[in-house]
């Protein structure tokens, strides 16, 4: 059964010059224990679609949907205290930038702590013992001492690893990943995709990873939806989204990998959309 | 045969960092750049791979003559030259010119596109002001803009336009020797193809030389002729792209190429099945 259903989800903003639609129209389903990766270009509304369900979306944002429900309940229906208990415990998120997601003037213990007092009522010592589980599964090294470190002491990948020990502080069933590992190095950004993998299978969450990198899709995902200009352009296995591509835009930016050039020059999406009208 | 000068050399080039020390703490010197040695031949290119911190973009700056290097020798056409020493003049400055990461940054928001464009040809060369516009408005065209673009402002341009608007300005002066740090990484992967494309089109047409910052191996494979892959300062291994990638030897090169995603079907299919009886073994 399906965790978290959308149907034809369309977010406008409003704007100096008149209304833009960010995503327009798309559904989206995630399953118990299941990877779906949303990928695109900027502009494509991947992150809109997302920070529209955790609420997370400016005031100038109008969200309407035909259906979203988490595990059968109603999230648009739902009052914000109701909404308060299942976003940020049962659904949660990391960012891109995990520097700046942290915030710089308390220690990073004291940042995983708060979320454990707020959401699972954890005080005083149990709150501290279960900050230090949750260190050691996310692989931070020296884990008593990095409790007492304040972000700017770490580097990128590990205040990656302390946002996913506070993502998963309270045994999430989904996890929303942002472009997790853009602003990480190739190096690290496996050692954190091999961590959120593990994780995800031990924990058995489901998982929705934004990105824009089809190279994350393919060591990561099961399903994947791939957007563009706030529209659904493919849902398919990932499999047969590489081997087999149904939508142009699709073929368009796997030919657009450098690693896939034939020849001395690389195909690009304009070329695709050049070739489609000629059809 | 005689040997064909390098358009660049470098000599065991090495770059400290002082860090002034406080009441506290005592000041220390960091080596960016450990002893390095390279050499670029005309109309080739050499593509510099690192993580952050290895030292890739303070070497890319040495080359492109905006830090002096603490000890080593640079030669640009076999001449050497030393910026400590002595400013370089405008012959020099108009040989080597650079592209930087983020077109967003690198260029003023206040100035207009025909200003950035014939700025360089105002500092050094006395061109008159008639031809420094048509000059400008025939290298839009080249690097695929508009001639009425000339006088837009940047904020009126889209990432891989304006990365384009930066590469006109590096190339307004008909330079031999161009130093791209991470031209593409800030680029989306459909702008990202048709920029790489542009600088491969520029490089047959002008007989440019190419040195390529970039942690990206796979825009690295596309592009280079020379690879120099740099950790923690020193160059772990160099050589032309069709043997590092066929077989690099050193621990850290591999390290480099495990880490990278693959998006090869065949893979795929293998983490697929892998995941499918992970999931069985459980139930």
């Amino acid at each position: 059964m399906s965790l978290l259903t959308i149907r034809n989800l369309t977010v406008r903003f409003a704007t100096a010059t008149g209304s833009f639609t960010a995503v327009d129209g798309v559904d989206l389903s995630v399953d118990r224990g299941e990877v779906l990766a949303i990928v695109g270009e900027s502009g494509s509304g991947k992150s809109v679609s997302m920070l529209a369900v955790m609420g997370l979306l400016p005031d100038t944002a109008t969200v309407t949907a035909d259906e979203m429900t988490y595990d059968g309940q109603d999230i648009l229906a739902m009052t914000p205290a109701q909404k308060r208990k299942l976003i940020g415990r049962e659904i949660t998120m990391i960012f891109q930038e995990p520097v700046a997601s942290l915030n710089p003037s308390f220690t990073v213990g004291f940042q995983i702590e708060e979320v454990l007092r707020f959401n699972l009522g954890l005080s005083g010592k149990a709150a501290r013992d279960r900050a230090l589980e949750l260190f050691r599964a996310v692989g931070i090294p020296s884990p008593e001492e990095k409790l007492k470190s304040y972000p700017h002491q770490m580097s990128g990948g590990q205040c990656q690893r302390v946002m996913i020990a506070i993502a998963i502080a309270s045994n999430p069933r989904l996890l929303i990943a942002d472009e997790p590992t853009t602003a990480l190095d190739v190096t690290i950004q496996k050692q954190i995709l091999d961590l959120l993998m593990s994780l995800q299978e031990d924990y058995g969450m489901g998982l929705i990873l934004i990105t824009h990198d089809m190279g994350v899709v393919a060591e990561t995902a099961d399903r994947v939806v791939v957007q563009y200009k706030g529209r659904k352009m493919e849902e398919a296995e990932v499999l047969d989204l590489f081997e087999n591509p149904q939508s142009p835009y699709t073929r368009a930016l796997l030919s657009a990998l450098p690693e896939h050039a034939t020849g001395d020059r690389l195909p690009t999406v304009s070329d695709f959309f050049t070739e489609e009208a000629a059809r | 045969m005689t040997p064909v000068t390098p358009v660049v050399e470098g000599r065991a080039i090495v770059r400290d960092y002082h860090v002034p020390g406080s009441m506290l703490r005592r000041a220390k010197t960091v080596r960016a750049v450990k002893g390095i040695d390279f050499s670029v031949q005309k109309g080739k290119t050499l593509a510099i791979v690192g993580e952050s911190g290895s030292g890739k973009s303070t070497l890319a700056r040495i080359i492109a003559l905006i830090d002096a290097p603490s000890e080593g020798e640079l030669l640009i056409d076999g001449q050497r030259v030393d910026i400590a020493a002595s400013r370089p003049g405008p012959a020099l400055r108009s040989k080597v010119q650079m592209v930087f990461q983020n077109p967003y940054g690198s260029l003023n928001p206040r100035q207009k596109i025909g200003d950035v464009l014939t700025e360089p040809l105002v500092i050094n060369t006395d061109v008159p002001a008639a031809e420094r516009r048509d000059r400008a408005r025939a290298m839009l065209q080249k690097v695929g803009l508009m001639p009425e673009h000339y006088n837009r402002y940047p904020h009126m341009f889209s990432g891989g336009q304006r990365q384009r608007i930066a590469i006109a300005r590096a190339l307004m002066l008909n330079p031999s020797l161009l130093v791209l740090d991470e031209p593409v990484s800030a680029l989306d992967l459909s702008v990202q193809a048709q920029v790489l494309n542009l600088l491969a089109d520029l490089q047959d047409e002008m007989g440019l030389t190419y040195v390529f910052v970039s942690h990206d191996l796979s825009v690295v494979r596309y592009i280079a002729d020379e690879v120099m892959v740099i950790s923690e300062g020193e160059a772990v291994e160099q050589g032309p792209r069709e043997a590092i990638f066929a077989n690099p030897t050193h621990p850290y090169t591999r390290q480099l190429f495990a880490a990278t995603p693959v998006t090869d079907v065949d893979a795929i299919r293998a983490r697929v099945a892998r995941r499918k009886a992970a999931r069985q073994a459980v139930a």
